[in-house]
């Protein structure tokens, strides 16, 4: 288990490495991932941030 | 052409072909000409980041299929073998996660504007099949990973597609059939729709605000800024 | 303005003031900003590659699981050989409420467990002399004899301590054990994989006799449920490890946690019902009164436009038509 990979393999290696016991949250009969959970938050982040940030309003109209 | 016609015939019928390319070329002119397929501005009611999710699922399905071409050129088996495979697959499922998150939020930005208005159902509706198709191609694809995901997919999904009678056409435990619908038939689907979708945007333009009444019937003084 | 069911239709874009908008330099910055975005989030999290379950691995990880599932396939009791449709007539299948469209789609792919799982590839393989004898004896039987033989030695295993085969208590079963012996040998030594895949033909793309067979067993349950695969686990949006999966799948995954679904035995029809019902609502949502009218009534429109609302004062949005 020593050798190292090849050079390529290390250079694309991940840092993050998201293998391993997953993790979930339970609340009643809702079950559902740390991950899933991040990706579903970071849409709603998404969301409202689209709807609340200010659009830059460009020069002028024509 | 005879050589009895008269030679005005000849000229009217240059004017006004009735051929079916002729009629074809019209029709695409007067629905989608090029400044309305291609327009240089914009309503000036577009002005939110909302907007940007659709340009946003058109780059992400970009890369996702740029990504599974290259995934296709090396085979299905090239990935589980070749570190650089591994990272193009990687490309290839982390791209299909934003494509579908921003398609999800697009969805949620044209439901609440109420997109759908002024001639707009279509649109709305090409949308609606191409996520669906979209879903099934994401599934069609964990199906052709040749792994334990697939494996655990492909026999707890059969039930579902048994019971309604779909199984029995659409094999999910056949690798080669599954391995087709990824590839060809359902992002031709995607394609078709996406096409499809975007035309019919550029046809009606971005819709306006709800209740919203163009300046002129408004009696401002932006009257020359229509086209 | 009108109120009520001629609500003001919504006026043509065109006929709106513009300002200039760069359609293709904004397509051309998204394109390559969604292309970085991949290129770093493949480079920090990689992707999840689970290996494939085995026949060979499974009955050598778990001989006691392998012959059990091995009686069971030609004693004609395994899940697969009691579905139904689309694979025997074993079973009616499932219904949505009145209309049986399993069966209706007929038995497309045939699969006769004991023959196809069993006695085939014990068939198609050099056999030791007690092997031949033992399918001597098993094809010379009644049906009836065959079914006593299989479910005394099924109940036996399940006796036997770790229901290890070597500890079965003495009985009458006839020629299965050393059927079921030579066919973990089979498996162990990988010979079945390539059995159950090859159909009679050389080139292979199709899975459905050897995944079925894996089905079957509880070790490859036991593999995805420790991944958190399993349908009560909210299995369907789930990946492997710590990656993000079919989040979208939420709602489909979700009927299957809840009452009358979970302990219905058409929950499979009756989920796929449900959401064909709810996808025909989305796409037709254009024309449902009451639903097309949620985005008017939520108000969440006044922010997406509020500049345009600023500077071009409308005195009663919400009366126009959605
Ligand atoms: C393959 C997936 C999709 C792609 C590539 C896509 C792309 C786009 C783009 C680029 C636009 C114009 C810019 C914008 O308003 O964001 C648009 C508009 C629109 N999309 Fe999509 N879309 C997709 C899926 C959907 C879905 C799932 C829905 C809703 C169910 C939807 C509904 C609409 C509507 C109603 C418009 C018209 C907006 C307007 O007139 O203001 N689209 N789409």
């Amino acid at each position: 288990m020593l050798t190292l990979p090849p050079l390529p393999a290390r250079l694309l290696a991940a840092p993050i490495d998201l293998n391993g016991p997953g993790h979930y949250l339970h609340w009643g009969v809702i079950q559902i991932s740390v991950a899933n959970l991040v990706v579903i938050g970071l849409m709603l982040i998404a969301f409202v941030a689209a709807i609340l940030l200010p659009f830059p309003r460009k020069r002028g109209r024509r | 052409m005879s050589a009895t016609e008269h030679p005005t015939e000849h000229l009217a019928e240059h004017l006004d072909t009735h051929n079916w390319t002729g009629a074809l070329r019209r029709r695409a002119l007067r629905e989608l000409p090029p400044d309305r397929l291609l327009p240089d501005s914009q309503p000036a009611y577009m002005s939110s980041w909302i907007y940007l999710f659709g340009v946003l699922t058109v780059a992400a399905l970009a890369v996702v299929i740029g990504t599974g071409c290259v995934l296709a050129l090396k085979g299905p088996q090239w990935w589980h073998l070749s570190s650089l495979g591994h990272y193009v697959n990687s490309m290839h499922l982390w791209s299909v996660e934003l494509f579908l998150a921003f398609m999800v939020i697009h969805l949620w930005g044209k439901f609440f504007m109420a997109a759908w208005r002024g001639k707009r159902a279509m649109t709305w509706m090409t949308g609606v099949v191409a996520f669906l198709a979209s879903i099934g191609t994401a599934f069609t694809g964990y199906l052709a990973q040749q792994n334990l995901d697939s494996q655990w997919i492909s026999t707890q999904a059969k039930d579902g597609l048994n019971s309604v009678g779909i199984g029995a056409y659409f094999n999910v435990m056949d690798f080669g059939q599954m391995l087709m619908w990824h590839i060809v038939l359902l992002p031709a689907a995607i394609g078709v729709l996406t096409v499809w979708h975007l035309v019919l945007v550029r046809r009606r333009g971005i819709v306006p605000p709800i209740g919203a009444v163009p300046p002129e019937d408004e009696n401002t003084s932006e009257k020359e800024d229509r086209p | 303005m009108k109120r009520g069911r001629t609500r003001e239709q919504t006026p043509d874009s065109h006929a709106f003031p513009t300002r200039p908008y760069d359609l293709v330099k904004e397509a051309v910055i998204a394109v390559i900003a969604v292309t970085l975005l991949t290129f770093g989030l493949a480079a920090v999290f990689s992707s999840p590659d689970e290996k494939p379950v085995t026949v060979a691995t499974w009955s050598q990880a778990d001989p006691a699981d392998f012959t059990a599932t091995a009686v069971t396939e030609l004693g004609g009791t395994s899940a697969t050989a009691q579905y139904g449709p689309p694979y025997n007539t074993a079973a009616d299948g499932q219904k949505l409420g009145p209309l049986p469209l399993q069966t209706w789609a007929g038995v497309k792919h045939p699969i006769d467990t004991a023959n196809d799982f069993v006695l085939q590839p014990l068939r198609q393989t050099p056999e030791p002399a007690a092997v031949t004898a033992a399918l001597a004896r098993w094809n010379a039987a009644s049906a009836d004899q065959q079914t006593k033989w299989t479910g005394a030695y099924s109940d036996a295993l399940g006796k036997a301590p770790n229901g290890d085969p070597a500890k079965v208590a003495a009985g009458d079963y006839g020629p299965v054990p050393v059927l079921t012996a030579r066919l973990l040998q089979l498996g162990q030594s990988g010979t079945l994989d390539a059995q159950l895949l090859a159909e009679g033909h050389y080139f292979q793309t199709d899975y459905t006799r050897a995944l079925l067979f894996l089905a079957d067993g509880s070790y490859l349950q036991d593999q995805a449920r420790t991944q958190h695969l399993g349908g009560d686990q909210w299995g369907m949006m789930n990946e492997t490890g710590n990656y993000p999966g079919q989040a979208w799948l939420w709602l489909y995954t979700f009927w299957y946690q809840v009452q009358p679904y979970k302990s219905s035995t058409n929950a499979d029809a009756l989920v796929w019902g449900t959401m064909a019902l709810l996808s025909a609502l989305l796409l037709l949502l254009p024309f449902i009164p009451g639903l097309r009218d949620i985005p008017r009534l939520t108000r969440v429109y006044k922010l997406i436009w509020r500049d345009w609302y600023r500077d071009h004062p409308t005195p009663n949005p919400g009366t126009a038509r959605t």
